[in-house]
């Protein structure tokens, strides 16, 4: 955001300009003078009013618990009184040590690879497809986000049902003749994996296709038109009109599925519960850290846990505003922050 | 990414030769057909098992009701646990989205039309926030919560909640508060109009494709929110929907279709309220998303 686009400066002078109409402005001379001049103590008092409350409430529930996750970790803790058993880096060493860590890290690094490379293609030819004038485009379009709608739980509950070795998948492949084909999608160690990235693309691809339709939405439809006047076709334009322009929102989509992988929890341990997930190959460094933290009560370890996770997403995140988010000047994340 | 691009440039020759725009038509409803049809099975699996019996559904896991069956649904819905929940879910969603709503809107108008030192620190406050996921200060924020005695109610999940969302909130609404032309500032401020009047009368108005837009999203997180009352919330009476549905599937685990229909009944509500909004969430992440 640019600062002149903020600034009141030709607020004052434009009313001076104004032929004072009545008293009543007249009466009022100062107008927009405390915009102009500056911060006054009453922008200062309507600033703190507006903005306290959120700051507040942010400080208190997101800022601080983060701060004292850091703290934590330096402690061997049960999460009664006040950590005392300060053991330094001792956690961070046995993470760090920890086979089942390393593990639990690799599947972060599958499930963040494998979910661009299935989403990011099939969401944007999803959004191209629902983006042209259809006629049932609307309910097609709410029917397409219901996955994304309901709850990991809901998903969670349904698909391990479905995915049971004596579940209604394995019953359709038998009925459609495809016997060999039945799998034990859940506890398979070589498959397991794969069933999560399904069920991850199903849940999360709507989710996609609404930021990448908001983004088609931004591209003025001149350009497209132009560009069939001049001859060019449905595909032509797609590919050097829509998408170059859609990219910005492919980066920042991009950036939320990379977060979104590293933080994974909720379906891996609906899913696989707090025990089987690591032998059925799919534990994340977050259902590591319940497992091996509050299961264990071992909170000190938890939070050590969280930091790591903490500091792999930002170092991440930060490499990736860096290198690709930084070419969207007045992108939404990147530029405003300025 | 290259496969598809010359996927499409081989089709782009196959389209010019063949001239029109029309052709498409049948293959991009077949398309969307499959599409839907793939999205929709496994609710519909979800949906439909609730109206079979356990035998139907260990003797052929994959049919279809036969007789249908209202017992699940009914039994489910003549229980006080369903709409307990139902109110726990609500009260928690609801009021998480009125403090969003709130205090983003707050937050957000200060960010985009006032000047002052330590507007860009504030904005960085909130947009770091993105890269501070619930999963990182859960553990905190439970013996937190734990020490403000509001484990178990409601007002535990709420607060964080509420407190997790405003990074995207602020991120949403900026753009939209920053689009309100100037010169209508400056018109209502000519007409005697206090920038908090401005506040009320102008850019609450003006602002509430996005604040639909920040209200959804907030509540939909809220309604199917786990980790945090997994955590908070340990007594059945305090338990919002999806800790109810991971506890019926516990409690009833042989009772498959049971589930099934208590798991259908359970996302009934965040539908209603997607799809009565969807048009206004997507219009209201177009100025997101541009920037």
């Amino acid at each position: 955001m640019s600062d002149t686009a903020h600034g009141h400066p030709s607020g004052s002078s434009s009313a001076r300009l104004m032929p004072t109409g009545g008293s009543a402005t007249a009466a009022l001379p100062p107008v927009g003078s405390p915009r102009s001049r500056g911060i006054g103590w009453r922008a200062r008092l309507e600033i703190a009013a507006l903005s306290g409350p959120a700051i507040l409430v942010f400080v208190a529930f997101v800022i601080f618990p983060v701060v004292m996750a850091g703290y934590y970790g330096f402690f061997r803790w049960k999460g009664y009184g006040r950590p005392t058993d300060f053991v330094g880096l001792r956690n961070y060493v046995t993470i760090l040590q920890d086979p089942s860590f390393h593990e639990a890290l690799a599947h972060n690094g599958i499930i963040l690879v494998l979910s661009l490379v299935m989403q990011g293609p099939v969401a944007i030819a999803l959004a191209l497809l629902l983006n042209r004038k259809m006629r049932g485009q609307s309910l097609i379009r709410v029917l397409i986000f219901v996955p994304y709608v309901i709850s990991e739980v809901i998903v969670g509950t349904g698909w391990s049902l479905m995915l049971a070795s004596n579940g209604a998948v394995n019953a359709l492949l038998r009925s459609w003749g495809l016997g060999g084909l039945t799998q034990d999608w859940l506890s398979d160690p070589s498959i397991a994996m794969w069933s999560l990235m399904i069920i991850i693309t199903w849940k999360y691809v709507g989710f996609a296709v609404i930021l990448f339709l908001a983004g088609l939405q931004g591209i003025p439809e001149e350009l497209s038109e132009a560009a069939a006047i001049d001859g060019a076709s449905y595909w032509q334009v797609q590919r050097r009109i829509t998408l170059p322009l859609l990219g910005p929102t492919v980066r920042i989509w991009a950036f939320l599925s990379i977060i979104g992988s590293l933080q994974l929890f909720d379906l891996v341990y609906i899913i696989w519960g707090q025990y089987v997930s690591s032998t059925a190959g799919t534990s994340t460094m977050a259902t590591y850290m319940v497992t091996n933290g509050r299961n264990a009560g071992n909170y000190g370890y938890g939070n050590a846990v969280a930091v790591v996770l903490f500091l792999i997403s930002l170092v991440i995140a930060l490499v990736y505003q860096r290198f690709v988010l930084r070419r969207d000047t007045d992108g939404a994340l990147t530029g405003s922050a300025k | 990414m290259s496969a598809t691009t010359t996927g499409t440039k081989a089709r782009a020759r196959v389209q010019r030769a063949s001239g029109g725009r029309t052709w498409g038509s049948p293959v991009v409803y077949f398309l969307a057909l499959v599409l839907v049809a793939v999205m929709l099975a496994p609710v519909v699996y979800i949906i439909l098992g609730g109206f079979r019996t356990n035998s139907q559904i260990t003797t052929d896991p994959s049919g279809l009701p036969n007789p249908w069956n209202l017992g699940n649904y009914a039994d489910v819905l003549s229980g006080s646990t369903f709409w307990q929940e139902v109110g726990n879910s609500a009260f928690a969603a609801l009021v998480t989205t009125a403090g969003v709503v709130a205090l983003g809107l707050g937050a957000s108008y200060v960010l985009a039309r006032y000047r002052f030192r330590g507007r860009g620190a504030m904005y960085s406050l909130f947009a770091a926030g993105l890269m501070f996921p619930m999963t990182v200060a859960i553990t905190p924020l439970y013996l937190m919560v734990k020490s403000l005695g509001l484990m178990n109610s409601l007002a535990g999940v709420i607060l964080p909640q509420i407190a997790f969302a405003l990074p995207t909130t602020v991120i949403i609404l900026v753009p939209f508060l920053r689009a309100i032309p100037d010169e209508i500032e400056e018109a209502a401020a000519i007409d005697g109009c206090s920038r908090l009047g401005f506040f009320w009368r102008m850019v609450l108005p003006l602002s509430v494709p996005g604040v639909i837009t920040v209200g959804i999203l907030a509540f939909i997180a809220s309604w199917n929110s786990y980790l945090l009352p997994l955590f908070i919330l340990n007594n059945e009476g305090s338990f919002t929907l999806p800790l109810g549905v991971q506890a019926f599937a516990s409690q009833y685990s042989v009772d498959t279709a049971k589930v099934l229909a208590f798991t259908s009944l359970s996302m009934i509500p965040a539908l209603v309220f997607f799809s009565l909004f969807e048009r206004r969430i997507v219009g209201g992440l177009t100025g997101a998303v541009k920037g």
